[in-house]
């Protein structure tokens, strides 16, 4: 009996059309991209050819999309960047409390440097209140951050109505699509937007920072001539190739793909807890991203569950804190006050087999019940 | 803002994040049983008052103390989860809390 890999929030599996690119890439476009001779006219064209297509699955301007070797570095690159081009305005960020850690662990840089920072909560969902997140912004408010969707727990973010407010207090709202890319269409009216490769079949190691025409942006980092300036160093052209024609097929597939998951992870908000007692399903039902599903198990330590489930063959990720280098719970989990121990995300790759879903749910009630055994719990 | 993330293991708990200490609101009914989970992690101190409840009558208060900072998102989701009542948290002053649920059933 085999397992299955259900952590695509983490590392979606190259997809093979961003494998061939990129393989074909590294042997066509390895030379420095600013210089003047043949190979590096080559390599020049294909960045370029890269840049219009991930624009274009963006639905932005070409000259809009910087290539960054991360999405955090991209979250980092983008706040600061723009809280440092808007000064003269305030030195007030807002972000909701359930943002990716770059985005937050930026709003702490921001803090150390002597600026202010408002945390917009979320209800019981993970869902942010778009009238609290309009009440956050103020007169010196430089930056608003909103997440397209949660990583932890799949809740959608109400980024339409927050860009509207934005919008109307001219401020520039930052949208960390990194999970939401290709798979479900975000909605217009942002600034910037960061997402990464990675979560999309792509190549690890690329990341994307939209900076919209007219939105004011100044790098935080010492000069550098590359992408526009707006990132440091060397372009790993062959992996920015890869990511691009990954994109492009990855958002294809989920035109379709999407719908086919959706139902699956329906049928695990269904079935576990219908056959795990004492399990709480969290995030959004409906306001959801398509491939992701996390539920928490009273009574089960978080890390132990994983590792029997890996011990099962199957790769699932949880925001539970008892693990070896972590003490606190995840942030998501404790805003949103639901229970933090005894949790796991499970996130559909493109292809995920309904077969490896049902073994996944045949599994893991009796995994939990030996894990409770062990622990001592006699039924509560 | 504090990130209310991870962080290292060798930082003590941030007890800075936990609002003042709230005095015992007027006519607390003391605690029947007071469970020490004081360096246990959770689930363990859930677990505990999962299994002891059972022992105070319907209506009493079983307290539990504990310093896993989930415990303090835990114990009231726990609460809301199984319909039993969260009735006040207090700080202790060697660290940690001490959190007063009423057995409702």
């Amino acid at each position: 009996m085999s397992g299955g890999y259900f952590d695509a929030a983490s590392a979606e599996p190259l997809h093979p059309a961003g494998r061939s690119a990129l393989i074909s890439a590294l042997d066509s476009a390895w030379a420095d991209p600013a210089r003047l001779y043949g190979a590096a006219r080559s390599a020049r064209l294909e960045l370029d050819r890269a840049r219009a297509r991930v624009a274009a699955v963006l639905g932005v301007r070409a000259d809009e999309v910087a290539f960054t070797t991360s999405g955090t570095q991209a979250a980092h690159l983008g706040i600061l960047g723009s809280l440092r081009s808007r000064r003269r305005v305030g030195r007030h960020l807002v972000v909701s409390a359930v943002e990716h850690s770059s985005v937050l662990h930026a709003a702490e840089a921001h803090e150390r440097d002597g600026g202010e920072t408002t945390v917009v909560g979320v209800d019981e969902t993970g869902r942010v209140d778009p009238a609290e997140f309009a009440a956050a912004l103020r007169p010196d408010t430089a930056l608003a951050c909103l997440q397209s969707a949660n990583h932890e727990v799949g809740t959608l973010q109400p980024v339409a109505e927050a860009a509207e407010a934005c919008r109307a207090a001219k401020i520039p709202l930052l949208v960390d699509a990194a999970q939401s890319i290709g798979r479900t269409p975000v909605p217009d009216g942002w600034s910037l937007l960061t997402a990464s490769a990675h979560k999309w079949g792509g190549p690890p190691g690329v990341g994307v920072l939209v900076v919209r025409k007219g939105t004011r942006w100044r790098s935080p980092m010492p000069d550098d001539e590359r992408e526009g300036r707006r990132v440091p160093g060397f372009e790993n052209v062959p992996a920015i190739v890869g990511a691009a024609a990954a994109l492009e097929a990855f958002a294809a597939d989920m035109s379709e793909e999407a719908a086919r998951l959706s139902e699956l992870v329906t049928m695990i908000r269904e079935r576990v807890p219908a056959t795990v007692p004492d399990v709480q399903v969290v995030g959004d039902p409906v306001r959801r991203l398509p491939h992701l599903v996390t539920f928490s198990c009273l009574y089960v330590e978080g890390e132990a569950l994983l590792t029997e489930l890996d011990r099962l063959g199957f790769a699932v990720s949880s925001g539970s804190s008892c693990t070896a280098d972590t003490l606190r719970p995840s942030h998501v989990l404790e805003a949103m006050g639901v229970i933090t121990h005894g949790n796991v995300r499970v996130s559909l790759p493109r292809g995920a087999e309904p077969s490896a879903v049902e073994r996944f749910l045949a599994v893991l009630p009796d995994a939990v019940a030996r894990l409770r055994a062990a622990a001592g719990v006699t039924g509560a | 803002m504090r990130f209310r993330g991870r962080s290292r293991k060798d930082e003590a708990p941030p007890q800075d994040t936990v609002p003042p200490p709230p005095a015992a609101p007027p006519g607390a009914t003391p605690p029947l049983l007071v469970i020490d989970a004081l360096g246990r992690k959770c689930p363990i101190p859930i677990i505990m008052l999962a299994e002891r409840i059972r022992e105070i009558p319907v209506g009493q208060i079983i307290a539990v103390l504990a310093d896993d900072p989930a415990a303090h998102t835990d114990i009231p989701a726990w609460c809301r989860m199984k319909s039993q009542e969260f009735v006040w948290e207090e700080t202790l002053p060697q660290g940690g809390w001490g959190f007063h649920v009423r057995r409702s059933y």
